[in-house]
């Protein structure tokens, strides 16, 4: 299941670095996604967070929500890598 | 009810909310018309049925019901260029005479409907950087309509959302606007007395009732493809300001 979301994020952001907002060379599962030296503006997490999400629902018919209270609460950001986002989402599929 | 409808691979998708009857149901047949792909909700099923309208049958206050049908809109048509927030329901009565439950029927519809639509509508249009939503604010909230606060602070919330989402999903190339009509000869405004109605008329600068042409005229440039450049706006009808 990791890897296939690490798989899943990967290909989102493949899909939105396509219109030249960001390159993937030499992004790996550790990459920060955002803040200090991230991959994405507040923005660019945005899209990425709701692509996942709709990802998520198409594969396993569960409707999450990556970026709720809970998620801004956590000691480290979910957000920091794609490996924590990762990491998170599976939580939340199989709390759900 | 017959409509003209020719309508194409790429036609434009559009959503509307609140098609039942009314200004809804002619903003249906008016995209129809002009070969768009039409979805619409209601709480209740409308009594009629058109080619190339698709309907779900949804109070949009309902977060978990408003997410279903996003989804199926999503697995159906992958994606919408409009959303036009029409749906809303109007309270007059003074306010020492105004239940709570009143408001918050209110709130839920206009308010918590407008922004689900706008949550959900936003995510279908991200994709492709580019769309389209249109909210539905009044008069009554620049003319401070007396009797009608309920209904005038849901629809000023309306309109702080419209600034606010213009600039926030700017960045993906959606904007966000909204037309602030005027009565219409609607159910909205059946069972207001003549005299209320004929007052609010006098205090606009062109004293008529306006029409669902009128509305759609304004919808209409907010569509279209040369607003790009337009967002946050509310366009008030009869020349109220």
């Amino acid at each position: 299941m990791k890897d296939e979301l690490v798989t899943l994020i990967l290909d989102t952001l493949r899909e939105m670095g396509s219109s030249g907002q960001f390159t993937l060379d030499g992004v790996t599962a550790e990459t920060p996604l955002f803040g200090k030296n991230g991959l994405l503006d507040s923005i660019g997490l945005v899209s990425l967070i709701v692509a996942v999400e709709q990802g998520i629902e198409d594969r396993y018919q569960k409707a999450v929500s990556l970026a709720d209270e809970k998620a801004f609460s956590q000691k480290k950001s979910p957000f920091r890598s794609i490996d924590s986002l990762a990491d998170y989402a599976i939580e939340l599929i199989n709390a759900g | 009810m017959q409509a003209e409808t020719k309508i194409t691979m790429n036609a434009p998708i559009t959503l509307i909310t609140g098609t039942r009857k009314g200004i809804g149901q002619y903003l249906v047949e008016h995209y129809l018309r002009a070969g768009h792909q039409v979805i619409g909700c209601s709480r209740t099923q409308p009594e009629w049925h058109l080619d190339n309208y698709v309907h779900y049958n949804v109070d949009v206050a309902d977060e978990t019901a408003v997410r279903h049908m996003f989804s199926d809109i999503r697995r159906r048509f992958k994606h919408i260029d409009h959303l036009i927030n029409n749906a809303g329901i109007a309270a007059m009565n003074h306010a020492m005479l105004t239940p709570i439950s009143t408001l918050k029927n209110v709130l839920d519809t206009n308010v918590i409907g407008t922004f689900l639509f706008c949550r959900e509508g936003a995510k279908l249009m991200q994709t492709r950087r580019t769309g389209r939503i249109v909210n539905f604010s009044t008069v009554a909230v620049p003319l401070s309509l007396e009797g009608e606060s309920a209904y005038v602070a849901s629809k000023a919330a309306v309109e702080s959302l419209t600034k606010v989402l213009g600039r926030e999903f700017a960045a993906l190339g959606i904007t966000v606007n909204a037309v602030g009509p005027v009565p219409i000869e609607t159910d909205l405004i059946r069972g207001v007395p003549a005299d209320k109605i004929d007052n609010l008329v006098a205090r606009q600068a062109i004293h008529r009732l306006g029409t669902p042409q009128d509305v759609a005229n304004v919808v209409d440039f907010f569509l279209s493809p040369a607003s790009s450049f337009i967002t946050g706006q509310i366009l008030y009808l009869g020349g109220v300001s």
